[in-house]
């Protein structure tokens, strides 16, 4: 069960999109996993044949345990499938769907420093993906029992709003407790960048029309080709950059809540494949098929409140990403060019940068950077 | 082609990009996007759908012609008009 964010514990498993004996591709979707960010598409990390299933539908897997085993290529049999038990259970080859390397943390499944419970409690809470975190011990000294788990996993379920609404705060008051925030904000002159998409627009039917909020995007990848710092993760006490810029675009899922799936490469995707991405994404993710990739490996967030909103927002990092690029919405505001004041429609784009990666001199030349790419929008 | 039809054309065209879209609840004359929670790609997929419904020009400046239903209703039936397809 691969680990689709930082907030995730663990998912149920809809159905097998593939069968014992087939050949699998690295890419390919071979299962479908309810989480509380929807039914996603699960991608295999590995090239080779699928030759046990482990995980049922209906069943709810941890993250990190193993779901299925692939035979790679050129390799022998495998080695007898027997379903994990508990996580040291967890074989390291051939597991279908490892958590993809690199910058994902898997939520630890046994309970932290001050939280009591018996081992035999903390082998069941991995077992049923429960989150000792969340139980109240009736045991010695408040304590967590095997009872106390099993009657945790026997709660009924959240709604899906609520499961959501938990995912972020979790992932929010993870990312407030551990990371070093520091913010700064900057009114860019938009007026550039509207007036050519409205000329462009013109030109083209509403099919292939594009949002400003492209071009916002755009900007955002290519001012951090020139700032590596605020593109990448924080994992093992230190970080590690990305040479790929996959941004997470925050998406607002009606009254549930909001997730920030990837688009991938954007500093390589020209505007109208860029516009095309957006659409597919957004539509994604409100009426599922979000695929693993695109929920475990944004580099970054940009955030972009978007028409009746508010002038400025402050967002909160998205561990392990190190920064998150906010937009408000465009106002029209008295502007100063070449000495008389004119109307100029503006935007505030903020960034919350991680202390522990970057500081505030180089982030304001990062939104310096942003501002400068929206002058020369054709460029983009 | 009667206005009746384009209503429950651009109605059609707005629950696609709001299925939980309460048609009675909605006043007509005013802006839907102070009554729903819409964004702009929810805007430009509405706009999308009456242009691949009615085959007819829509402009990116005459958006805010159509955030209102009846408002939608009267700019269609005016392009339409001059189209020669009313």
């Amino acid at each position: 069960m691969p680990s689709l964010g930082a907030d995730m514990e663990a998912g149920t498993l809809v159905e097998w999109l593939k069968k014992p004996g087939d050949r699998v591709v690295r890419g390919d979707v071979i299962a479908v996993v309810e989480t509380h960010k929807g039914a996603i598409e699960i991608e295999v990390f590995q090239t080779g044949t699928l030759e046990t299933l482990i995980a049922k539908p209906g069943q709810k897997v941890a993250v990190g345990l193993p779901m299925a085993f692939i035979r790679g290529e050129g390799e022998g049999a495998a080695a007898p499938a027997a379903a994990p038990t508990s996580q040291e259970a967890q074989p390291t080859p051939r597991v279908a769907m490892p958590p993809p390397p690199g910058p994902l943390t898997v939520p630890p499944l046994t309970a932290p420093a001050g939280v009591r419970a018996s081992p035999a409690a903390r082998k069941r809470a991995a077992e049923l993906a429960v989150d000792v975190k969340r139980i109240a011990g009736t045991g010695a000294g408040g304590a967590i029992t095997l009872a106390d788990v099993e009657h945790a996993a026997a709660a009924p379920a959240p709604s899906p709003i609520d499961a959501m609404r938990q995912a972020i705060g979790a992932a929010m008051a993870r990312s407030k407790r551990e990371i070093p925030h520091y913010y700064l904000a900057h009114t860019i002159d938009l007026e550039p960048a509207l007036r050519w998409l409205e000329e462009e627009n013109a030109k083209r039917p509403p099919p292939e029309r594009v949002l400003y909020g492209v071009l916002l995007l755009k900007a955002v990848a290519r001012a951090l080709h020139e700032y590596r710092e605020f593109n990448g993760f924080w994992t093992n006490g230190r970080f590690q950059p990305s040479e790929r810029i996959h941004l997470g675009v925050a998406i607002s899922i009606g009254k549930s809540g909001l997730i920030a799936p990837a688009i991938h490469d954007v500093d390589n995707l020209p505007i109208p494949q860029l516009m095309s991405a957006l659409r597919d994404l957004v539509a994604r993710a409100r009426r599922g098929g979000l695929r693993s990739s695109e929920l475990s490996d944004p580099t970054i967030t940009v955030t972009s409140l978007g028409e009746q909103s508010a002038e400025t927002v402050f967002p909160v990092i998205y561990p392990p990403q190190v920064a998150i690029v906010g937009f408000g919405m465009v106002l029209e505001r008295p502007w100063i060019v070449a000495g008389a004041v004119v109307p100029r429609r503006v935007i505030s784009c903020s960034l919350a940068g991680d202390h522990r990666v970057s500081d505030g001199h180089r982030g304001a030349r990062f939104l310096s950077a942003v501002a400068r790419l929206l002058q020369e929008p054709q460029s983009l | 082609m009667t206005d009746k039809d384009i209503r429950r054309i651009v109605l059609n065209a707005l629950s696609g990009v709001a299925p939980e879209l309460d048609e009675a609840a909605l006043e007509l004359d005013k802006s839907f996007r102070d009554q729903i929670d819409i964004d702009s790609m929810d805007f430009l997929n509405y706009v999308i759908a009456l242009h691949d419904a009615l085959a007819v020009d829509i402009p990116e400046r005459d958006y805010p012609l159509l955030a209102s239903i009846d408002g939608a209703v009267a700019y269609l039936s005016a392009q339409l008009k001059a189209a020669g397809k009313y």
